[in-house]
């Protein structure tokens, strides 16, 4: 288990102009635990202190308080050549990939191993072994100036995994990829927690990347966690406006650009005013026919706005914006969110038939 | 008077080649440690140190700014007890290395410093040692700009043993000086031109050459 107890750091920051220095706290009582085997996400946006965070783990960054511990290791109380021998056995891979230019992508899966003092053909065997994890064996005699954004990050990764570490760190891998090569180094970090059983923790600010393959995620905002838990559960009850804010692009629970011109007021203007709805639904309530259900027993006219269906990892999850009219409104959204749903009132639309897109 | 001028030139090339190639040695050889030093104690390096870094830094300046022929004259007695005497191309030596050492400092300095952070972190999170960055990843990226610096060394000391020709240093400054200015002799001082010029030529071609094959960070 990897533990952090009030971690906190402060950088000394020059003012503009002035010669005195100001504290800059970029971590603030940060506590975490992480279970073995997990991949942990840490999700803010840039500034927040995501990279101060996951520095902190393998101490490339020493906080100024507070300590961490690698399965019962308390790193922050290790010295110099204890520390290095316990970096030994954390992968890190970095946005920027960090290979070394006059390598070849062998010499760099070398790296560690030479390290680590390995034999010459042990590192050979080890290097083309975990080569052929990544997926580059035919890449090995190549320098990273001729390789790929995705290549190059999966030499990052087999130099990460070559001496067999027990926790892999992520530093905003995949922010330098395009999208597609973003999901294929994913499922590549996602398919060596499963055969390897190794604990990944990884910083991002984009949610998709925790949608993906995160089984926790902690928020971070101003130096601080604001929210933490298992993936689904933030994703289904979000508290904190950040994490809102975070989840809004990946589940688009903002209308749609083509409704971005409707007026609506927060306040009930008449008793004839449309309400506009927004549903959000996980599991296997997206299995109930409850559009059905509402129009049958409450006699209103329901307009889809917006709809769109999704997955966090495996769990399905959806999330539509109707607009409801005539019958009952007030009854049916009473029986909406008694269900085992979201249900949300974004606003009212003063006259039916008022929406035009 | 040909068949003498071609030996005076052979003599004079040799003793010039003698010169440059133990004086680059020297200082390359207390250069590149300097220089190392400079890099790894600078503000933000692997083994910062303000104190050790500000002095050498100061001393490497010092040495940068005083002229190679003031240079020369003021170091008369550590050249004697270095070489034993101050006359003559093993003497020499002493100037031109001493003078050559601060700028290779500073070559292998500036050549380390171009090194991406990155690197160094993704090493220190590696479990590298200070010493095994310095060997494994320092030196191994810088040595395209290194090669390139210690080039433009070996350029310079061809300029400066011409002007140690001056106090009888021997080699082709001392020829062109005493033989083409001193004996009005055209012809030497134009054959000894061609024949400096030629060298610096090659070798800036041979540097150019290496650093272009040890460098792998371009797209080729």
């Amino acid at each position: 288990m990897i533990r952090l107890d009030c971690v906190s750091k402060i950088f000394k920051v020059s003012e503009p102009g002035s010669a005195s220095k100001k504290d800059f706290h970029a971590l603030r009582d940060v506590s975490l635990e992480i279970e073995n085997g997990s991949i942990y996400g840490i999700i803010g946006r840039s500034g927040a202190g995501k990279s101060t965070l996951i520095r902190c783990v393998n101490l490339l960054e020493r906080p100024t308080a507070g300590r961490v511990f690698i399965n019962g290791v308390e790193m922050t109380s290790l010295k110099e050549a204890k520390l290095r021998a316990a970096r030994r056995k954390i992968g890190m891979i970095f946005q920027s990939f960090n290979l070394l230019a006059n390598r070849t992508a062998f010499g760099n899966i070398a790296f560690p191993l030479e390290l680590e003092r390995w034999t010459r053909q042990d590192i050979a065997d080890r290097v083309h072994e975990i080569a052929a994890l990544v997926g580059i064996t035919d890449k090995l005699d190549q320098y990273p100036s001729q390789l790929s954004g995705g290549q190059k990050q999966r030499i990052g990764i087999a130099r990460a995994l070559a001496n067999r570490p027990d926790l892999l760190l992520s530093d905003e891998a995949t922010s330098a990829l395009d999208p597609q090569t973003t999901k294929s180094v994913l499922t590549l970090l996602k398919d060596i927690n499963d055969k390897l059983g190794l604990t990944v923790i990884l910083i991002t600010h984009e949610m998709d990347v925790i949608k993906e393959i995160c089984d926790s995620v902690a928020v971070l905002d101003s130096g601080e966690i604001v929210e933490e838990g298992p993936v689904l559960k933030i994703f289904t009850a979000p508290i904190k406006s950040v994490t809102k804010e975070l989840l809004a692009h990946v589940l688009r629970t903002r209308l749609p650009d083509s409704l971005a011109g409707l007026e609506f007021t927060r306040e009930r203007g008449n008793r004839q005013a449309d309400v506009l709805l927004r549903l959000s639904f996980f599991g296997n309530v997206a299995a109930q026919p409850i559009i059905s259900d509402i129009v049958r027993k409450f006699d209103v006219d329901v307009n889809i706005l917006a709809a769109q269906l999704d997955h966090v990892r495996t769990t399905p999850y959806g999330t539509i914006v109707v607009q409801l009219s005539g019958g009952d409104r007030e009854e049916a959204i009473e029986y909406l969110l008694d269900l085992n749903l979201k249900a949300e009132v974004m606003g009212y639309v003063a006259r039916s038939g008022d929406i035009t897109y | 008077m040909s068949q003498d001028l071609a030996t005076l030139l052979i003599k004079g090339l040799a003793d010039t080649l003698y010169m440059i190639g133990a004086s680059s040695a020297i200082s390359f050889l207390f250069g590149l440690p300097l220089g190392v030093i400079l890099s790894v104690t600078a503000p933000g390096g692997i083994l910062m140190n303000r104190t050790l870094y500000s002095s050498l830094s100061l001393l490497v300046n010092v040495g940068r700014s005083v002229p190679f022929i003031i240079l020369m004259v003021a170091i008369i007695p550590f050249t004697r007890l270095i070489a034993g005497t101050s006359i003559g191309t093993n003497a020499a030596i002493v100037p031109l290395s001493v003078s050559a050492i601060p700028f290779v400092g500073r070559v292998v300095e500036t050549a380390l410093r171009e090194i991406d952070d990155g690197i160094i972190e993704a090493a220190l999170a590696m479990g590298a040692s200070p010493f095994e960055i310095i060997r494994k990843v320092l030196l191994p990226e810088a040595l395209p700009s290194i090669i390139s610096g210690l080039t433009l060394t070996v350029i310079s000391l061809i300029g400066y043993s011409a002007m140690a020709g001056a106090i009888g240093g021997g080699g082709l400054g001392d020829i062109a000086i005493r033989y083409g200015y001193q004996r009005f002799m055209p012809d030497v001082m134009l054959a000894t031109v061609i024949v400096l010029v030629l060298m610096v030529q090659l070798f800036q071609f041979a540097g150019d050459r290496l650093s272009g094959i040890t460098r792998h960070d371009k797209k080729s």
